[in-house]
C-alpha cells in the first residue's frame, strides 16, 4: 500500500474553525530488575532471546507471578499524578493474536486499574498552566520485538518474513490514560509536547523508569479529534501511534489537527483508525481501521489474585516520593534568586541539579550559575558534550571559588587552574604552584605597573582625580595586561585610588 | 505378570525399605507389564525406560549405601501427558505439540524427582484434557481394562487405566471437571482432586486455570495419600498456590474410623439420571458407613443444577485464552496454508486448524463466544455468579456435614464411540464432579463395586483445605467394601494378558 | 434458540485464528447452538446482588520479590521453534498493518 498524501489545512485556518480535543495514552517501561510476571532480567540490548524464562516465551504450563516492585512503582506513579489508588484491583487478559505476544493475550488491567482519577498541571513555556485530567494508570506487560526482514525499509510492508525477540516480552509497563483534553486551542501541539515531557520527567524523577524515549521507555499514542467552534460534541478521533520523541508528539498532533480539519472542511467524516507517524515525512499514514477483530474478550486473569492496597502501604510509598519536579523548580528558583530568564536558561542547559549540588557543596547561587552557565557550558559546547559531562565536580568549583575569594587567583587565572586540574596536573593548589599562577600580591611591583599605566594615560588619571571613579577600569586593564593577569584586580583598584588620593 | 505389579505403592515402599526387592526389579516389572498389555490398553504415549531404570538404579545404590530416602523412593509412577517433563516429550494428547520437548520441569515433576520416584512414562488423555472418555486423544483412545471395548473415562483415562491394568502403582492426573475422579470411577481405581491451590499447577498445561488441579491416581486410598504428600505444598511459581502445610494425609487414611463423622448425602447428586446399578452400589456404601458409626444426613445443594452450565461457560472461556499460545510460532507444529498468501495470520489459522481436534475447536469457539463483546455479562458473568451460589450451597452443606457423598459418575463405562457424536451427552458425565471444581473443594473417588460387571465409583467431597477428611472417609469405605469382597475390586478385573490383541484400535 | 449461526461461528473462528471449511462451520454452528441452548439457564440463576467468583479460594497480594532468577539459554528458548534465524523466532510476513 502506498502512502496516500493527505490533504491538510493550514494550522491557523484549522484553529479558526475548530477546537481540538486531545487524549494521550503514554506507556512507561518500568526499570525494575525483573519482569512484570517472571524473574527474568529486565534489560535492554542483550543477545536476542536470552533474557527470557519459560514464562516470557509463553511455554505450555507456565504461570505468572506479580513483581512486587512493579506494583509499588505503579502506585508511586499514580501518587505523583495525584491519582486515587484502588483498594483492590485485579489483572485481566486482553486477547489478541500477534507474534510478538507470546501467549496471544496481554496480561493487563481492564475494569479496575490500580490508579485512577488524577491530574497533572502542565506549565507551558510562557507560564500558562493547563490541568490535564488523568483517567487511569494501569499495570501491564510489554510485548517482544519484531524485526521485519526482506522489505525495503525494515517496515512491515513488503517484508518477506519477521524475526521475533522476546527479551522485551513481559517488561513491566504502566499505561497512563488521560481524559479528553478540551480547551487547549492553538496551543494543543505545544501542550501535547509539554504533557509527555512532564510524564517523562516525573517517572525519571521517581526513579521508576529510565525514561529514555529513544529506547522506547516512554511511548506515546496521541488521540486527536476536532469540534467545530462553538459546539461541544466530540468528533471522531484518530489514534496516532509511534510518536517516540517530544518533537514528534508536537508535530504529530499539529499534523493530525490539520488533516482532520481538511477532511471536515471537505464535508467528509474522519475515519476512526490507527495512524502511524513518520518523522521523515512529518506526516501520518493510515493504519488499521477499527474492526470487529478488536474484540479483545477481556476477562479476569485466573492465574493471578487481586492486589489489595492498605492505607499504610500507600503512605509508605508516598513517603518514598521525591519532590515533584515542577514544585522543586519553583522552590529552587525562589531560593536562588534567579530571574525567569536566568532560571529557564539553567533548566534548558540541564544544569539545575549540578547547580544545586554546587550550592550544597558551599558555593553561592551566583557563583554556581556563573561557573555552570559560563566556563563549563563553554567547554561543553566545544567538546560537544553535556555540561555535567565536562568533568567538573561541585567540590572543584567551590575550591576554585575559595581561592578567588581569598585573592590568591582571579577569575582568569581560575580558568587556567581548571585547565591544569582537568589535565591531571593535581589539585588546584598544586596547579597554581606548578604553573606559577598565583596573583601578584606584593604591592611593590603593582605600584610600579600602576604608575606606568597612569603615566601612559594621563587624561584618564585626570578623570579619576576629578571623581569619575568608573574610569579606573582602563588603568586596571593596563595593569592587568602588564602583569599578564596575575594581579588581583580588586587590589589594583584600591591602589590606584590610593595613589590618586580619591575615595573608591 | 510379575506379582510385583499387584502390590500397592505403600507395600512396595515397605518391601524396598526392607531391601526385599530392588527398585530396578520393581521398575522393570512394570515396564514388562507395559510391554505386555499396553498394546491393548494404550495408556501410555511415551515409555521412559532408560531414565526410569537409571533412577531406580540410583535409588538402589543410595539405599545400599545406607542413605535416608523419601518414603516412596524407588516406587515407579506414570505421568499424565499434560504435565511438562524434561527429557520426555509432552504432547497434551494433541497433534499441535507432537514431538515437543519441554525445556523445564513442572513443579510436581521436580517433587517426583526429589522423591526419587522412577517415571515410567507419559499417559494418554483427551486432547488438552478436554473430554470424558480419552477418545479425544490425537493418539488413539485408551481402553478400559475391565472391558477393552469401553472407555476408561477422561480426560485422564491413560493414568487411570495404567494403574487399573497394573502398569503402574501410581500416576499423576489433572482434574478440571472430574478428569481424575471420573476415570477412577469407571476403572475401579482411586483418584483425588485436592483443594484448589493445594498442589502447584506450574507445568500443567492449562485448560481452565481457575478449575485445574493436579492430583494422585492409585489403586488404594493410602497410596493416593502418600503421593499427595509428595506433590502437595506451596509453590512460589503458582500465584494460586496455598501456603498451608500439606498435613498428614497418610495418617488420616490410617485412622480407620468414621464413628461420629457426619456424612452428607447430596440430594441433587443421585436419583434421576443415575443408572440403577450405580444408585444401588451407592446405597450399599451408605449402609456400610452407617453401620460403621457414621452419621448419615441429607443435604440439599439446589444451585448444583446450574453447575454444569456454568462449567461449560467458564471452562471454555478460560481454555479459549489458554490455548491461544499454540500458534506455530514458538514451539510445536507449524502448518502452512495450502494456497493463497503466506502471512503469519494464515499460518496461525492453518496450524490451529490442523493441530487441534474437533472437541478442542468446539470449546475454543464456545469460549470465544462466551467472552465476546455483548455476551460477556450474559454468559461468563452469569457463570461466575453461579460459582458463588455453588460455593454457598457447599458452605451450607458443610455446616451440616463433615464430608459429602455421591456417586462419582452417573453411569459406568460406556462403549467406545457411543457418545462421541453427542457432545452434550458426553458433558453430562461430569455432572457430579463439576461442583467441586467450581468451588475449589477437594474430592476423592473410591471403588464402590460393580454394576453389570463394570466398576462404580463413590465420591466424597470435603471443605476446602480439609483434604485429610477424604482420606479418612475414603479409606474406611475401602476397607469395609474390601472386607465384603474378600479383596480389592481390581482383583476381579479380567486378565488382560489373556485378551486378544486389539488391532486397528487407533 | 441462541444466536449461533454459521456467520457467527465464522466470526468466532476468525477471532480464534482457526481456519474452518464451510462444512465445519455448518456442523459447529449446529452443535454449539444445542450446547448454548442447554447451558444458558445460568442467566436466570443469580440476581444482581450475587457477586461473581473468579477464584475458588480467595487469596490476595501474592507477589514475587524483584530478584533475578533463572533464564533459558538462547538454545533452550529456540529448541522447540518451528523456524528460527539469528537467535530469533522466524515467522512469515505480517501484512495486516500499515
Amino acid at each position: 500500500m502506498t502512502a496516500v498524501t493527505d490533504e491538510i489545512l493550514s494550522f491557523d485556518e484549522a484553529m479558526e474553525k475548530y477546537d481540538p480535543v486531545l487524549g494521550f495514552e503514554v506507556h512507561v517501561e518500568l526499570n525494575t530488575k525483573t519482569k512484570m510476571f517472571s524473574a527474568a532480567p529486565n534489560v535492554f540490548g542483550d543477545e536476542p532471546n536470552t533474557a527470557v524464562s519459560p514464562v516470557d516465551l509463553g511455554l505450555p504450563g507456565v504461570l505468572p507471578v506479580v513483581n512486587k516492585a512493579a506494583v509499588e512503582y505503579s502506585i508511586m506513579i499514580g501518587l505523583a499524578l495525584n491519582c486515587k489508588i484502588a483498594e483492590s484491583c485485579f489483572f485481566a487478559r486482553k486477547n489478541y493474536f500477534y507474534p510478538d505476544t507470546p501467549k496471544n493475550f496481554q496480561t493487563s488491567q481492564y475494569e479496575d486499574p490500580i490508579c485512577y482519577d488524577g491530574y497533572l498541571d502542565i506549565e507551558l513555556e510562557d507560564g500558562e498552566v493547563f490541568r490535564v485530567e488523568i483517567e487511569r494508570a494501569h499495570m501491564e506487560e510489554d510485548a517482544g520485538k519484531l524485526t521485519h526482514m526482506g522489505g525495503a525499509t525494515g517496515r512491515i510492508q513488503g517484508a518477506e518474513y519477521s524475526l521475533v525477540d522476546y527479551n522485551r516480552a513481559g517488561v513491566p509497563l504502566v499505561e497512563i490514560v488521560t481524559k479528553p483534553i478540551v480547551g487547549a486551542g492553538s496551543r494543543a501541539p505545544e501542550l501535547a509536547r509539554a504533557y509527555v515531557a512532564a510524564i517523562r520527567e516525573i517517572v525519571k524523577n521517581l526513579g521508576v523508569s529510565d525514561a529514555r524515549m529513544e529506547r522506547g521507555n516512554v511511548r506515546c499514542d496521541a488521540n486527536v479529534s476536532l469540534m467545530p467552534k462553538g459546539t461541544t460534541e466530540f468528533g471522531i478521533r484518530s489514534e496516532t501511534k509511534n510518536v517516540n520523541s517530544l518533537r514528534s508528539v508536537e508535530r504529530a498532533v499539529r499534523f493530525e489537527i490539520q488533516r482532520h480539519a481538511a477532511v471536515l472542511d471537505a464535508g467528509q467524516k474522519v475515519t476512526q483508525e490507527t495512524r502511524h507517524w513518520h518523522e521523515d515525512t512529518r506526516s501520518t499514514t493510515s493504519g488499521r481501521p477499527k474492526s470487529d477483530a478488536d474484540d479483545y474478550r477481556y476477562f479476569p486473569e485466573p492465574d493471578l489474585v487481586p492486589v489489595v492496597t492498605t492505607p499504610e502501604w500507600i503512605e509508605e510509598l508516598r513517603g518514598r516520593l521525591p519532590e515533584p519536579p515542577a514544585e522543586r523548580r519553583k522552590r529552587l528558583k525562589a531560593a536562588w534568586g534567579y530571574s525567569d530568564a536566568e532560571f529557564r536558561d539553567v533548566v534548558n542547559a540541564g544544569v539545575m541539579d549540578a547547580i544545586e549540588d554546587t550550592i550544597a557543596a558551599g558555593a553561592s547561587a551566583a557563583v554556581a550559575r556563573k561557573w555552570w552557565m559560563g566556563e563549563i557550558s563553554r567547554r561543553a559546547k566545544e567538546a560537544e558534550v553535556d555540561p555535567v559531562d565536562v568533568g567538573v565536580s561541585p567540590e572543584l568549583i567551590v575550591e576554585l571559588d575559595k581561592l578567588v575569594q581569598a585573592g590568591k587567583i582571579n577569575d582568569k587565572l581560575a580558568r587556567q587552574v581548571l585547565d591544569g586540574v582537568l589535565a591531571g596536573e593535581g589539585t588546584p593548589e598544586e596547579v597554581i604552584e606548578k604553573r606559577g599562577l598565583a596573583v601578584v600580591s606584593d604591592d611593590g611591583p603593582l605600584l610600579e605597573a600602576i604608575d606606568a599605566a597612569l603615566a601612559a594615560q594621563p587624561d584618564v588619571a585626570e578623570k579619576i582625580r576629578g571623581g569619575k571613579v568608573q574610569a579606573a577600569g582602563a588603568i586596571v586593564g593596563g595593569v592587568m595586561k602588564a602583569t599578564r593577569g596575575q594581579a588581583d584586580a580588586g587590589r589594583v583598584r584600591e591602589l590606584i585610588f590610593e595613589r590618586l588620593g580619591v575615595q573608591g | 505378570m510379575s506379582e510385583l505389579t499387584r502390590h500397592s505403592a505403600a507395600r512396595l515402599a515397605e518391601m524396598l525399605a526392607a531391601k526385599d526387592v530392588s527398585s530396578v526389579e520393581v521398575t522393570q516389572a512394570h515396564l514388562d507389564r507395559i510391554a505386555e498389555v499396553d498394546g491393548n490398553v494404550n495408556a501410555f504415549l511415551h515409555v521412559n525406560t532408560e531414565e526410569a531404570l537409571a533412577v531406580a538404579a540410583d535409588v538402589d545404590k543410595a539405599r545400599a549405601a545406607g542413605e535416608e530416602l523419601p518414603v516412596l523412593a524407588g516406587v515407579p509412577i506414570a505421568i499424565k501427558d499434560l504435565i511438562v517433563t524434561v527429557g520426555q516429550p509432552t504432547t497434551a494428547g494433541s497433534r499441535i505439540l507432537e514431538g515437543w520437548m519441554s525445556p523445564y520441569d513442572a513443579t510436581v515433576i521436580k517433587k517426583i524427582r526429589a522423591a526419587k520416584m522412577p517415571m515410567l512414562g507419559k499417559t494418554n488423555l483427551d486432547e488438552f484434557a478436554m473430554g470424558s472418555s480419552t477418545e479425544h486423544s490425537a493418539y488413539g483412545p485408551t481402553r478400559n481394562p475391565w472391558d477393552l471395548g469401553r472407555i476408561p473415562g477422561g480426560s485422564g483415562g491413560g493414568s487411570a487405566a495404567a494403574v487399573a491394568a497394573f502398569e503402574a502403582p501410581l500416576a499423576l492426573g489433572t482434574d478440571t471437571g472430574g478428569s481424575i475422579r471420573q476415570p477412577a470411577s469407571v476403572t475401579g481405581s482411586v483418584g483425588v482432586k485436592p483443594t484448589y491451590g493445594g498442589v502447584s499447577r506450574y507445568g500443567a498445561i492449562a485448560m481452565a486455570s481457575s478449575l485445574d488441579q493436579i492430583g494422585p491416581v492409585s489403586r488404594t486410598v493410602l497410596d493416593s495419600a502418600l503421593l499427595h504428600e509428595v506433590i502437595g505444598g506451596h509453590d512460589p511459581h503458582d500465584s494460586t498456590s496455598l501456603t498451608d502445610p500439606v498435613g498428614s494425609l497418610a495418617e488420616a487414611a490410617r485412622t480407620g474410623d468414621v464413628r461420629g463423622l457426619r456424612i452428607g448425602v447430596v440430594r441433587e447428586l443421585q436419583g434421576e439420571g443415575y443408572d440403577a446399578g450405580v444408585q444401588a452400589r451407592f446405597d450399599e456404601s451408605l449402609e456400610l458407613l452407617r453401620g460403621a458409626g457414621a452419621e448419615i444426613v441429607e443435604v440439599s445443594c439446589p444451585n448444583f443444577r446450574y453447575a454444569l452450565g456454568a462449567y461449560y461457560l467458564i471452562m471454555p472461556s478460560e481454555a479459549s485464552s489458554n490455548l491461544a499460545k499454540f500458534d506455530g510460532v514458538r514451539y510445536g507444529q507449524r502448518v502452512l496454508p495450502a494456497d493463497g498468501p503466506m502471512t503469519i495470520e494464515r499460518v496461525m489459522g492453518a496450524t490451529r486448524a490442523a493441530g487441534f481436534g474437533d472437541e478442542v475447536k468446539r470449546r475454543i469457539i464456545l469460549g470465544t463466544y462466551a467472552l465476546s463483546a455483548g455476551y460477556y455479562d450474559a454468559y461468563y458473568g452469569s457463570a461466575q455468579k453461579v460459582r458463588t451460589l455453588v460455593q454457598r450451597d457447599f458452605d451450607a452443606a458443610f455446616a451440616k456435614a463433615d464430608v459429602l457423598i455421591s456417586p462419582t459418575a452417573p453411569t459406568t463405562a460406556f462403549k467406545l464411540g457411543e457418545k462421541l457424536d453427542d457432545p452434550l451427552a458426553m458433558y453430562l458425565n461430569d455432572v457430579a464432579t463439576i461442583p467441586a471444581n467450581l468451588a475449589g473443594v477437594p474430592g476423592i473417588s473410591v471403588p464402590g463395586g460393580l454394576a453389570d460387571g463394570l466398576p462404580v465409583g463413590i465420591q466424597f467431597l470435603a471443605p476446602a483445605r480439609e483434604d485429610a477428611r477424604l482420606y479418612r472417609a475414603g479409606h474406611v469405605l475401602e476397607s469395609l467394601l474390601e472386607e465384603k469382597w474378600g479383596g480389592p475390586l481390581l482383583a476381579q478385573a479380567p486378565d488382560l494378558a489373556a485378551a486378544e490383541t486389539m488391532s486397528g484400535a487407533n | 434458540m441462541s444466536e449461533i449461526n454459521r456467520e457467527a461461528v465464522a466470526h468466532l473462528a476468525r477471532l480464534a485464528h482457526i481456519e474452518m471449511t464451510d462444512a465445519e462451520l455448518d456442523r459447529m454452528a449446529g452443535e454449539l447452538d444445542v450446547i448454548v441452548d442447554s447451558i444458558k439457564s445460568v442467566q436466570e440463576a443469580a440476581g444482581d446482588d450475587v457477586p461473581a467468583t473468579s477464584h475458588p479460594i480467595p487469596l490476595t497480594n501474592v507477589f514475587r520479590e524483584d530478584v533475578v532468577g533463572e533464564t533459558l539459554t538462547n538454545e533452550q528458548a529456540l529448541s522447540g521453534a518451528p523456524d528460527s534465524a539469528d537467535g530469533r523466532f522466524k515467522v512469515p510476513a505480517i501484512l495486516d498493518e500499515e
